[in-house]
């Protein structure tokens, strides 16, 4: 393996972690209000097909992107509606709207597309001036497309939302005890329904950043499972963005597991390799537990009802 | 009082407390209306029409004889499979890896047949039946360890299960289950050997999809209907749903339960495999497992999380998977199907929340006044009403 393969292949792995980055970003402050959205993936799907279809006809992939995320708002708003308006246990209302999303995105492409055409226009590397020029993290980290710097901006950001802000001080109190932060004056439902729209407009644009960004083409479930991955992150990332970006990260070095293989001439069965990332998200899983005890948004998972404070 | 109690946690059994028929009956009625409603936007959007589609669906599932045998062939495998998912529902173990094991099941099931071709026809049946239900208690087994002795969230693991049983069935089918015959191997054609004509489930009409699996299902859910309202143990499923905390105070060994309704679930969705492999396909292909996994989900929600209840319910989403792949003559994909269902789910556990207020509104209006804190006899008493 040379050292310029190394570089390539980490590259492709900073872009790889993307999608995950932003769909769990977006989860991560569902969770921190305390709603646990499965449907992340469906969410993705839309936002993929949305931001694809549109990009395809009017050949602007920022365009399609901002119609990325409005679909993933609505998705959002969906959820919101189903389990914060109207209590719905969470884990079974967000596989509704992952089979709603997964079977629109599908209907949609195999009706208004047909066949796989890819995107003549997507989003290309964007080298950082004088960036890019640095020795090994030029490469890896200053020469990507937009989406990729714009996921890993939204880390500090998403940070200082969550940490520094009233909204993130309103959307941890609903997380952690809503009777209290109801009592307090917080809309606690109005607090989840903007977690909701935040975690679908960051799931759209990680479906965006699959279809406009890495692959600039749209197939039928092409997240593959990346959505439950990036909910097992919020876990694994202790409902931090920093964690969750760490998370994503390692995640993307296995998903380019493949590659580093080939490189060094390994032959093992592609199987074992697409299995991967499934068993390593439940060891994740098993080692988020341990990890944090008590870290877990106390009310996460429960529906708010006043008339039982 | 001004002690802040824990918010009550929502628990599935909400959906059909009581099992009140009416709201049995209306809640799914209701959220098909909804559904196709609002799958009929999207159909207008992209340009079809929602009348021919619908029509289309009806007469795609009941049109003839043979759509109709196509239906119950269907409905066989989700039927136990939702058998297995409203016992796991019922002690709020959400089991969202049906597929695969379904996926495992029937690779256990086909195994077995081929490994002993020369058993007697009854014993090549049961035994590879057996093999499918043993295959998906250990696959079910698994995140249900993981779920009641580690605290790892069962939707998640069971959601990678099914992905790496998808990988498992690519591995054995490309690998040492490889179909050698030379038709296969010239076609690209990923799958097992045939099984023995021995290992066949008889069929109730001659050259249809309806075959005696359909019979063990209904048995079946018969079964399930005992085991959850008749034996200790189901009771204490339903305890550990209803209220983990009153059942563990009834000295329920709640952690038990769980892994338990866990594995039994795996056993029967890896059951419903076997049947498919027996009944309708005679060897593992590819795709065998397609669609039944989510499917079985919405069919057990839509039945109120009752066995019986899923019967009815299985027949609709049977007839609902083989008109969807018909739908192609009206131009539409058959993912219409999908958003159909997820359209169902979502209707579904959203109006758990108008039941319960009505429910609430009902139980004010007899109680009127008297109000007694909920004890761990009277909670499991509510589990077992």
């Amino acid at each position: 393996m040379t050292p310029e393969q190394v570089l390539q292949i980490a590259a492709q792995g900073v872009a790889a972690a993307t999608p995950y980055l932003l769909a769990a970003l977006g989860e991560t402050f569902g969770q921190r209000a305390g709603v646990f959205n499965l449907g992340v993936d469906g969410v993705m799907l839309m936002g993929a097909f949305g931001g694809f279809y549109v990009a395809l006809q009017t050949g602007s992939p920022l365009l399609g992107v901002a119609v990325a995320m409005l679909i993933g708002a609505l998705m959002g708003i969906l959820m919101a509606v189903s389990s914060v308006t109207l209590k719905a246990p969470q884990g079974i209302s967000g596989i509704g709207l992952y089979m709603f999303g997964l079977g629109l995105s599908t209907l949609l492409f195999e009706t208004l597309v047909r066949s796989p055409v890819p995107l003549r226009t997507g989003f290309d590397r964007v080298p950082i001036p004088i960036l890019s020029d640095l020795p090994i993290l030029g490469n890896i980290a200053f020469n990507q497309n937009v989406m990729v710097y714009a996921a890993f901006l939204l880390v500090p950001m998403a940070w200082f939302v969550l940490n520094k802000t009233v909204f993130g001080l309103n959307i941890r109190a609903v997380g952690q005890n809503p009777q209290a932060a109801d009592s307090l004056g917080i809309n606690v439902d109005r607090v989840r329904y903007l977690a909701l729209i935040i975690g679908g407009v960051l799931g759209g644009a990680a479906g965006a950043s699959l279809s406009l960004a890495q692959t600039k083409i749209f197939q039928e479930n092409m997240t593959n499972g990346i959505g439950f991955i990036a909910v097992a992150l919020v876990y694994f990332g202790g409902w931090s963005p920093m964690g969750v970006m760490f998370g994503a990260l390692l995640f993307s070095i296995v998903t380019t597991l493949q590659l580093w293989l080939q490189a060094l001439g390994v032959q093992i069965s592609p199987s074992l390799i697409t299995m991967l990332p499934s068993v390593m998200t439940i060891v994740a899983l098993i080692i988020a537990v341990r990890l944090y005890r008590t870290g877990t948004p106390a009310a996460l998972g429960k529906p708010y009802r006043r008339d039982e404070a | 009082m001004t002690t802040t109690a824990p918010p009550r946690r929502f628990r599935l059994t909400d959906l059909a407390a009581g099992q009140d028929l009416l709201t049995a009956v209306a809640v799914p009625i209701v959220a098909v209306l909804g559904a196709l409603s609002v799958g009929a936007v999207f159909l207008i959007l992209v340009g079809a029409d929602p009348l021919r589609v619908y029509e289309k669906l009806i007469d795609g599932a009941l049109g003839n004889t043979y759509s109709q045998t196509q239906t119950i062939g269907k409905a066989t495998p989700l039927l136990l499979v939702a058998i297995g998912v409203c016992i796991a529902f019922r002690a709020n173990v959400l089991n969202i890896g049906v597929e695969g094991q379904v996926i495992i099941g029937g690779l256990a099931t086909t195994a077995f047949t081929l490994g002993f071709p020369s058993l007697p026809s009854w014993a090549l049946i049961t035994g590879g039946l057996l093999a499918g239900f043993a295959a998906g208690i250990l696959y079910g087994a698994i995140p249900g360890a993981l779920k009641a002795y580690f605290g790892v969230n069962e939707i998640l693991s069971t959601i990678m299960m099914n992905q790496i049983a998808i990988q498992i069935l690519i591995l054995l089918l490309t690998g040492p289950m490889r179909d050698v015959s030379a038709s296969a191997t010239s076609a690209n054609i990923i799958q097992t050997a045939q099984i023995p004509r021995e290992g066949w489930l008889p069929l109730l009409m001659p050259r249809t999809f309806f075959h005696t699996g359909a019979l063990l299902a209904l048995a079946l859910a018969v079964v399930g209907f005992i085991f959850l309202w008749g034996t200790v143990l189901g009771y204490r499923i339903r305890a550990v749903g209803a209220n983990p905390d009153a059942a563990r105070y009834a000295g329920v060994p709640v952690r038990r339960m769980m892994f338990l309704a866990m594995a039994l679930s795996g056993g029967l969705a890896g059951l419903a495999g076997g049947v498919e492999v027996l009944g309708v396909t005679h060897r593992t292909i590819q795709d065998f497992s397609t669609g039944y996994g989510f499917s079985g989900i919405v069919v057990a929600l839509f039945g109120s999380l009752h066995p019986i209840g899923a019967i009815p319910a299985s027949l609709i989403f049977g007839g609902l998977l083989v008109s969807g792949t018909k739908l192609q003559s009206v131009g539409v994909s058959a993912a219409m199907v999908v958003v159909l269902q997820g359209l169902i789910v979502l209707f579904v556990v959203s109006s758990a929340e108008i039941t319960r207020r009505r429910r609430r509104a009902h139980a004010a209006q007899s109680a009127a006044g008297s109000e007694a804190a909920p004890t761990a006899e009277s909670s499991a008493a509510e589990a077992a009403s």
